[in-house]
């Protein structure tokens, strides 16, 4: 890729971390948003991974990412799977709403 | 030229979306532009020449995960309206965090360490011949085997977690309980009685009386 450096990638990826970030305090009561905000943090992190391993030409980072996807789509089915259990049980998906474990 | 105008055009999408991921109203709707975000996210990653895991991002992430996440957020009847309570007052927040987060980040990025040249050995090689996929399996069935293992485990134990916690005890399901299969004592299955032999009606053929049959068989 001509004319694109390893910084621009990081640049990029950093960004959109940071959205995320911003997200998870934005959309704090939703939780499905929540979840969809942690996947792109992943992605983010996944696309550093990338960059890392195509500008110093190994190809452990792309390993690495394989391995993050397969843990990333494991947490999405359990996490939805928690998701759906807590609604049928509380009738609810806000995050204020299930304060029953506060000390 | 053609590249750096790919990569800044498709980042712009993928940064756009991604903000529209976390601030559209509708919960459908952030997750459609999730989709958008991985497909952009994926033509990145072929620019940086990682296809296999461009694909397997598309046909893990935009056609199982998405499908997963549509099918929660359609299946849940959700009044939307109490979730985005707090959304403007949380805002500023956000962005402050995102902001300092990001600001520190690229003070961190901008050091020399990280102006590696694009002139990188796999970005010279020569694409006619190269497969990622081929280079990818050889390193990952001999030296990351274990590791790769290890995910196939993690993926069953998800697979069983998902199935255990949303399988739903109802009344009308017929379901085997090994437990008690196995427990299952003879005097559970058979009962065996003593009765005498009853005369035969021999013009008729039937037993002496229909009652005395009654509740013996089981």
């Amino acid at each position: 890729m001509t004319g694109i450096g390893l910084q621009e990638c990081l640049f990029l990826a950093a960004l959109l971390f940071c959205i995320s970030i911003a997200g998870i305090f934005i959309n704090r009561k939703n939780l499905i948003v929540l979840l969809m905000c942690i996947e792109l943090m992943l992605l983010a992190i996944n696309l550093n991974f990338i960059a890392f391993s195509y500008f110093s030409a190994t190809i452990s980072g792309q390993i690495f990412v394989f391995f993050i996807l397969t843990v990333a789509a494991a947490e999405a089915a359990i996490g939805l799977a928690i998701l759906v259990t807590l609604y049928r049980n509380r009738q609810t998906i806000n995050v204020a709403d299930l304060d029953e474990m506060k000390g | 030229m053609f590249t750096q105008i790919l990569f800044y055009g498709y980042a712009a999408i993928l940064l756009i979306s991604a903000i529209l991921v976390v601030s559209a109203r509708n919960t459908i709707h952030s997750a459609l532009f999730l989709v958008l975000a991985f497909f952009t996210c994926a033509v990145i990653w072929i620019l940086l020449r990682a296809e296999f895991l461009a694909i397997v991002l598309v046909l893990v992430y935009v056609g199982a995960v998405m499908v997963l996440f549509l099918f929660v957020v359609m299946m849940l009847n959700v009044n939307l309206e109490p979730l985005r309570e707090g959304f403007v007052r949380n805002l500023p927040v956000g962005i402050l965090v995102a902001l300092i987060v990001a600001a520190e980040m690229f003070l961190v990025l901008s050091t020399k360490g990280f102006k590696l040249a694009e002139q990188s050995e796999l970005a010279l090689v020569d694409a006619t011949g190269y497969s990622n996929t081929k280079a990818i399996g050889a390193v990952l069935y001999t030296d990351y085997l274990y590791a790769f293992e290890i995910a196939a485990v993690v993926l069953v134990l998800a697979m069983v977690t998902a199935i255990v916690l949303t399988m739903k005890k109802s009344v009308n399901t017929k379901r085997q309980n090994p437990g008690h299969q196995v427990r299952v004592k003879r005097k559970d299955r058979i009962r065996l009685i003593k009765m005498d032999s009853e005369p035969v009606n021999r013009k008729t053929g039937d037993t002496k009386s229909d009652d005395a049959e009654k509740g013996d068989v089981k």
